[in-house]
């Protein structure tokens, strides 16, 4: 029996007259990494800030350890935020910007000295305390950011877009530093993204959000393999998504969105099918289209077949000969990568690019 | 090269332009005769000496230090929070609030001091002091606040928010993280605003009472009656003063980064 650490209860948050997060409901397992993934606008930064308190909720409950937050102002919810930004004091050294908390708390200078020597070394930051924020590079000011958010021991640390700020090098490092931090550490923590591969390569289990909605929790890989809905289907790679005609003709299913249909030679009652551009048999298969774009990714070539329902996307390994743009190509959707998805909510066909 | 010249002349005839008038005012404060004249009827640094004998050049240099420094740290007082308000809330009609605030650096001088002495002094009988202060820190305010603003416009609005979080509530968030980071704005307001309070003719024109001048009013009265060097000299001197001033906050802060 795990303990919650955060629990969200029917929490409302709005700016003015837009609702942005409808009644939200969420428990934060204590000790686990949980990722808040969504598009822009789904309401996963303005949960965050109302975990964190920079935002009244205008409804709904939030408790921390089982203790009712909801009023209490963010100064004394003894939850760590670490900012996109970073958000460090320009005029306090590294040492100062990581005391900043402890000082306010009147803790006793020997006791300081540790916690702070202490948490500069978690992060490897000792040889650098002395130096103001703005000559530190990008990835040392978020290390000295964490740092001064773990010396507080919070219930919570909340991690905004953590690794967005990085370069790819460095947040592949980042990436595997946070994951170690929080093991070691124990420390709950929250992180917003909208990068499905970060949300996937670190976290303990996701929650990912659409439109204020909770569309799906749970861990990366049932995530990944089994995504309930056609939001979360596309979310997670799913790049060929095809509502299921009503009408099913000679023990065939037909498939379609906007563009036109296909009919495919098995039955599928549900309401979509979705297949990963690796899950598309090129070459062969009772399909015909036309290739109308190719590119080299390395390990494959990640073609575009035009066909009578628009363009698919269709990954090859490099070992089979290129097919060249202009090709004609048969090929099949088959049933053993089709993900079936019973997303009755999802009236719309999906749209391609 | 023609045109390198050309343009050395246009620049150095500028600076001319500029210093002359200066380099003028410190050697004919030097002179040895008793007429203020140019070039000076001899060389000796009695009348540097002298501007300190004049008992009423005292009392007006006292009155515009107070001026000065008085009306600037109540306009710091006043613009400080003000700017902060107009940077970080979303106030409706923000925009024109700056553009009020900015009123008595647009309107001229002339008719700010007409306007003071004709509705303050005469019918609420303010005393002239009263009024100068007044008058004084309203010009200096719209230095304030724009300097003060310019220097929270650099600072990222999410450090206050970071303090927060770290336990700080809003005013020590405001002291602790905030100030610190707008010090070197506030005190380049402060000098700005001193300089020009403390050069300030037409306003200050108008409000001169019995014994109550602001020091280049004196000037101007003194040089009506008496027509020695000592008016060189001390202008003279008050310039060096000034150029100190900006010479220290250029090397302290990066002055001309605000102005």
């Amino acid at each position: 029996m795990s303990n919650i650490a955060v629990s969200l209860q029917n929490l409302t948050l709005a700016y003015g007259d837009t609702i942005a997060v409808p009644s939200l409901n969420l428990d934060i397992i204590d000790g686990e990494l949980i990722a808040l993934l969504g598009p822009s606008g789904c309401g996963k930064t303005t949960t965050m800030r109302a975990i964190a308190g920079l935002m009244k909720p205008r409804s709904g409950t939030i408790l921390i350890d089982g203790k009712d937050v909801t009023k209490t102002p963010a100064n004394k919810r003894g939850v760590g935020l670490v900012f996109q930004s970073y958000a460090l004091f320009p005029h306090l050294t590294g040492f100062e910007n990581v005391a900043f908390g402890l000082r306010l708390k009147k803790r006793p200078n020997d006791e300081i000295v540790q916690r702070v020597e202490a948490g500069l070394e978690l992060v490897g930051l000792s040889h650098l305390a002395t130096r103001k924020p703005s000559e530190l590079s990008g990835g040392q000011q978020q290390r000295l950011s964490l740092a001064r958010s773990l010396v507080m021991e919070p219930k919570v640390l909340l991690l905004d877009e953590p690794l967005s700020n990085l370069d790819a090098r460095l947040r592949l490092d980042m990436r595997t530093e946070l994951q170690a931090l929080q093991r070691q550490t124990g420390i709950t923590m929250v992180f917003v993204t909208h990068d499905q591969s970060e949300a996937l390569a670190l976290a303990d289990r996701i929650v990912l959000m659409k439109n204020g909605h909770i569309e799906q929790i749970g861990s990366p890989e049932a995530l990944y393999d089994s995504p309930q809905t056609v939001f979360a289907a596309d979310f997670v790679g799913f790049e060929n998504i095809f509502s299921v005609g009503l009408n099913t003709q000679n023990e065939g299913t037909t498939i379609y969105n906007n563009t036109g249909e296909l009919t495919l030679p098995y039955q599928a009652n549900v309401s979509h099918l979705a297949w990963r551009p690796g899950g598309v048999v090129v070459g062969s298969g009772p399909h015909k289209g036309v290739v109308t774009g190719m590119a080299f990714a390395g390990d494959k070539r990640e073609y575009v077949i035009t066909t009578s329902a628009g363009k698919i996307k269709a990954d090859v390994d490099v070992s089979v000969p290129a097919i060249q743009i202009g090709e004609d190509v048969f090929f099949d959707l088959p049933e053993s990568s089709a993900r079936m998805l019973d997303d009755k909510a999802t009236q719309t066909q999906f749209k391609h690019g | 090269m023609g045109q390198t010249w050309a343009s050395r002349l246009i620049i150095f005839t500028t600076l001319l332009f500029l210093v002359g008038p200066f380099i003028i005012i410190i050697f004919a404060g030097l002179s040895a005769g008793s007429s203020l004249a140019f070039p000076p009827d001899g060389l000796s640094l009695k009348w540097y000496l002298a501007v300190f004998e004049v008992e009423s050049f005292r009392q007006s240099f006292v009155l515009s230090m107070f001026l000065a420094v008085g009306g600037t740290l109540t306009a710091l007082v006043i613009g400080v929070p003000a700017a902060y308000a107009i940077c970080r809330y979303n106030i409706p009609g923000a925009e024109t609030i700056k553009i009020i605030v900015a009123a008595p650096i647009i309107v001229p001088g002339i008719i700010v001091g007409l306007a003071l002495l004709r509705y303050l002094v005469v019918p609420l009988e303010f005393t002239v002091t009263l009024a100068l202060f007044l008058a004084h820190t309203a010009l200096v305010l719209p230095y304030a606040v724009r300097v003060v603003s310019a220097s929270l416009q650099n600072l990222r609005t999410d450090i206050e928010e970071a303090a927060v979080l770290l336990g700080c509530n809003r005013l020590q968030a405001f002291t602790k993280v905030i100030l610190p980071n707008i010090r070197s704005g506030i005190l380049a307001a402060f000098i700005l605003g001193f300089v020009t309070s403390f050069n300030q003719v037409p306003v200050s024109l108008f409000l001169s009472g019995p014994g109550v001048r602001t020091l280049p009013i004196d000037m101007l009265a003194y040089m009506e009656i008496t027509y020695d060097p000592s008016v060189a000299a001390l202008s003279a001197l008050l310039a060096f003063l000034s150029i100190g001033i900006v010479f220290i906050a250029e090397k302290t802060l990066g002055f001309s980064r605000y102005v």
